[in-house]
């Protein structure tokens, strides 16, 4: 199994027979060709795009959602296996390149396996009925006399068989079944049955390739310096010292290209990494901030406060009953602000890229979440055919919605251009900590209505804050609000049985770079949404876990995952002395997360006991990696609610590296248990939905030990005021 | 520039370097192993650990010229290709890593840790490894890991396998 391909196996690819059909999307009408690539005249007709078979068994499966760690190189993969009767270990994995042939390829929005489901099966399994046709002609038999097998396909009654390369020519010549035969769950040999991931050998011997191992004969190193404040003009450089720097080749005014705006850059351009960092460092840079120097958080949530106190744009869906006199007439009203920081993605491979443009073709190396996203974004931006756009998607070294934005892949290729060579961009990893784009500044502002039976009468959710939407697309919002914003809170997402239900947006615009961060504003609308309904819970002097049941009577997946998390976490016991458990629910991405966190008094702070997890994804493909993705939410959430979020101040970002952007370590972790719900429904996301119920699990705990309602992230969790 | 002799993984390389080159940058550009990793060039993150002598170090912040030619240097390939050492093999029995970019690191840092304890408690892996982030989350896993190579070194293996 190899991650990236060699020339040789390249040719050798392109002359194997490929069999298959591609699938756009769930639900529309499948474009079914069969397809020989080994003639010339053959091309124009639509290639198989997800399996390769040659005629010497060799089996290639392509993965069309590139893997920041998330699982991806085994899981879609593995859905075709299970159908094709074949076994990861008799095939060879690649990535997929950007081609519209493989559909939609950006891995976001946990969307891999709840959207590919269906697709990925159904192309192995119309393959594998291809495969048993061809086999059952040349045996003259019927083909409800085969059956398909660890790669082979094989007469049942005389035990003869034929190995898949044996029959690919055949079963090229047939016509692709439309609506092939999937297999019934309990048939599974691979899904759900924790299979051992391909690559992780090669994650334990230093040879799996990341974007930032590429590797091009005569290539170029850069770094680069970009406006210091939030944006900024070069008025003037001198790069005579970065010149001296022996190794240092170029010294050249550049930029970086965000979607929203082009930010002004000087970089130096090197035989190696060291010497254009050392010549970075010996630039002489005169910038005009361009007014971005007042820019700073304090201002920017300040004008989220004061704009928390007039009318957001409203959600028309999320209205249930009229809020306004129900909360008016409320035997107990409730209120109280919430606020999320800015926080940096700060994947451990910081961004980078490796691009050669040549004339009117560019091929480039680098660790991104959407080739297909790519291939447009340069084609525009060097003025070329998308069609001369080549892209190689190695690892990612982690990505959590960075890489799915990309200025530094345009940055290498503006340089390469400039110096007709193929260039490697890496960023420091101060560069990732002070750049963005960061997950926005958010604050919920809540208001809820209890009768005198304590029941929730009426619910305000208000978001206030900046648009990724917004920014990024350049969607106008115009009196309307940003849908994305109020996912994990919406009527779906939080199904509580509220007799009247509220929910407006209210646009803040920024200056400041911001991107989608792992769970997209689930993670932060889940923070208010979940931390008040505890505050409605202890107003209504009802446990929190009976409170949330009570109005999730119709939301029976919802009450399942809280009856599984309070038998799992012993929820009805009385706790050892000093201890207490918060718990919380979310459901984003499709699957329901709940969380009970146990704490203990430690000094003045507290000290987490326990977190036990349970998760309702649906059907699932390795439910070991859906433990190890919650883990990483959980990992991911504790550190955003307790270590440092993003700050700038006169436009500038206050912490650079990882000793003042902390995240949290292994002496820091707490013991986990992680618990998957066992059931047919459809696959929901698995690797964000674990992390927007973490900060209201674990401030609810902290409530009910000490009394403190924590409403601000990210606290410090060794002194609770 | 200047001529430096360095022996990692046993093989003995001259690069030409700045004297101010980090060993790091001397390992993945120069000797051409890619599989030590940048992550923060501050000796804060523990991507770029390798041994110097067998002692975990950070390789990003340790300048070429600081070494000598008597020094042997061994990075992740130089525990073993064939992924066969205690460490490794626990590694893939707790499928440790995600994206797997901070591994290289983390194996480095628990390669050394059990050859000075060969039975470490959660607070000896504490720490040893809190150098060494993991932005996947990957720690329960780490730990237990750590644990299970303990126990196939008891049953014969060393922590290198060698």
């Amino acid at each position: 199994m190899t991650q990236q391909n060699s020339r040789r196996d390249f040719i050798k690819a392109s002359t194997m027979l490929a069999i298959g059909f591609s699938l756009p999307s769930i639900g529309k009408a499948e474009s079914l060709h069969k397809i020989d690539t080994s003639s010339a005249s053959a091309l124009g007709i639509e290639l198989n795009p997800y399996i390769l078979i040659n005629d010497d068994g060799k089996i290639i499966l392509f993965n069309a959602r590139p893997d920041m760690g998330q699982g991806t190189y085994q899981s879609l993969p593995l859905l075709i296996a299970e159908e094709l009767e074949v076994t990861l270990d008799q095939v060879e994995i690649r990535n997929t390149d950007g081609q519209g042939k493989y559909g939609a390829q950006l891995s976001g929005g946990s969307s891999s396996v709840r959207t590919r489901w269906l697709p990925m099966r159904k192309a192995g399994a119309a393959v594998k009925e291809m495969l048993i046709t061809a086999a059952s002609k040349k045996w003259q038999v019927p083909t409800t006399e085969c059956y398909a097998e660890t790669g082979k396909v094989f007469h049942k009654p005389s035990g003869k068989s034929y190995t898949y390369g044996e029959l690919v020519e055949e079963a090229s010549k047939l016509e692709i079944p439309k609506e092939p035969k999937l297999k019934d769950q309990k048939d599974f040999k691979l899904l759900g049955k924790s299979v051992p991931r391909p690559e992780i050998p090669s994650k334990v011997n230093g040879t799996a390739v990341f974007g930032i191992d590429s590797d091009i004969p005569g290539m170029l190193y850069a770094s680069i310096e970009r406006s210091p404040t939030i944006h900024g003009k070069v008025v003037s450089f001198d790069g005579s010292a970065a010149m001296k720097v022996k190794g240092v080749k170029y010294v050249v005014k550049t930029e970086r290209k965000m979607p929203h705006k082009a930010v002004e850059a000087v970089a130096v351009i090197a035989d190696t990494y060291w010497a254009a960092l050392k010549g970075r460092k010996a630039l002489k840079i005169n910038w005009d901030a361009q007014g971005s120097d007042k820019i700073s958080t304090d201002a920017y949530f300040e004008n989220l406060r004061t704009l928390a106190k007039t009318e957001g744009v409203e959600y028309k869906n999320e209205k249930v009953g009229d809020f306004n006199k129900r909360f008016e007439s409320a035997t107990k009203k409730v209120e109280a602000q919430y606020e999320t920081p800015f926080l940096a993605h700060a994947p451990l491979e910081p961004e980078n890229a490796t691009v050669w443009v040549q004339g009117d073709k560019v091929e480039i190396w680098a660790p991104i979440q959407g080739p297909d996203g790519l291939i447009p974004q340069v084609a525009q931006y060097l003025k070329i055919k998308p069609e001369n756009v080549k892209v190689n998607v190695p690892f990612m070294g982690g990505a959590f919605g960075r890489k799915a934005y990309f200025d530094y892949v345009l940055e290498a290729a503006n340089l390469s251009k400039q110096v007709n060579a193929p260039v490697k961009v890496i960023w420091t990893r101060e560069d990732d900590t002070t750049q963005g784009p960061f997950r926005p500044g958010m604050l919920s502002a809540m208001q809820g209505g209890l009768d005198e039976k304590g029941n929730v009468v009426a619910h305000n959710h208000k978001i206030v804050g900046s648009s990724i939407q917004h920014q990024v697309f350049g969607n106008p919002l115009k009196n309307a609000p940003d849908d994305w914003a109020i996912e994990t809170a919406n009527k779906e997402d939080s199904p509580y049985d509220f007799a009247s239900r509220k929910a407006s947006f209210h646009l803040a615009e920024t200056e400041i770079p911001i991107l989608w961060w792992r769970s997209v504003y689930s993670s932060t609308t889940a923070f208010g949404q979940e931390c008040f309904v505890d505050e409605l819970a202890h107003a209504a002097k009802t446990d929190p876990l009976a409170f949330r049941l009570d109005m999730l009577a119709d939301a029976p997946r919802f009450s399942r995952v809280l009856q599984t998390l309070a038998k799992k976490t012993n929820y009805h016991q009385k706790l050892p002395e000093g201890q207490a458990i918060g718990i919380a629910v979310a459901r984003s991405f499709g699957t329901i997360v709940a969380h009970a966190v146990t704490v203990s008094k430690n000094g003045k702070g507290v000290k987490i006991e326990k977190v036990v997890s349970v998760i309702d994804c649906g059907m699932t493909v390795n439910p070991d990696n859906i433990k190890a993705q919650t883990e990483g939410n959980i990992v991911m959430g504790l550190t955003a609610a307790i270590k440092n979020g993003i700050t700038i101040k006169d436009g500038l970002t206050e912490q650079s590296n990882f000793h003042q952007y902390n995240v949290l370590r292994i002496n820091e972790m707490p013991k986990t248990e992680v618990h998957i719900v066992d059931n047919q429904e459809a696959p929901g996301g698995v690797g964000e939905p674990g992390l927007p119920p973490f900060a209201p699990a674990l401030c609810n705990a902290i409530y009910n030990l000490t009394g403190t309602r924590i409403r601000t992230l990210p606290f410090d969790i060794d002194n609770i005021g | 520039m200047a001529k430096y002799n360095l022996t990692v993984n046993g093989k003995k390389y001259n690069v030409d370097a700045d004297a101010d080159t980090p060993l790091l940058w001397v390992i993945r550009d120069h000797v051409g192993l890619k599989g030590t990793k940048f992550g923060c060039g501050m000796a804060l993150c523990g991507a770029c650990t390798v041994h110097l002598d067998g002692q975990p170090i950070r390789s990003c912040s340790t300048p070429i010229s600081t070494l000598k030619a008597a020094n042997k240097i061994t990075t992740i390939e130089g525990i073993s290709v064939n992924t066969d050492s205690a460490v490794q093999k626990a590694w893939i029995e707790e499928q440790v890593p995600q994206c797997g970019y901070c591994q290289s690191g983390q194996i480095m840092s628990a390669v050394a840790l059990l050859k000075e304890k060969s039975n470490p408690t959660d607070s000896d892996i504490d720490e040893a490894m809190s150098g060494n982030i993991c932005r996947c989350g990957t720690y329960p896993r780490i730990r237990k890991a750590i644990h299970r190579a303990a126990e196939l070194m008891k049953d014969g293996g060393n922590s290198t396998g060698k």
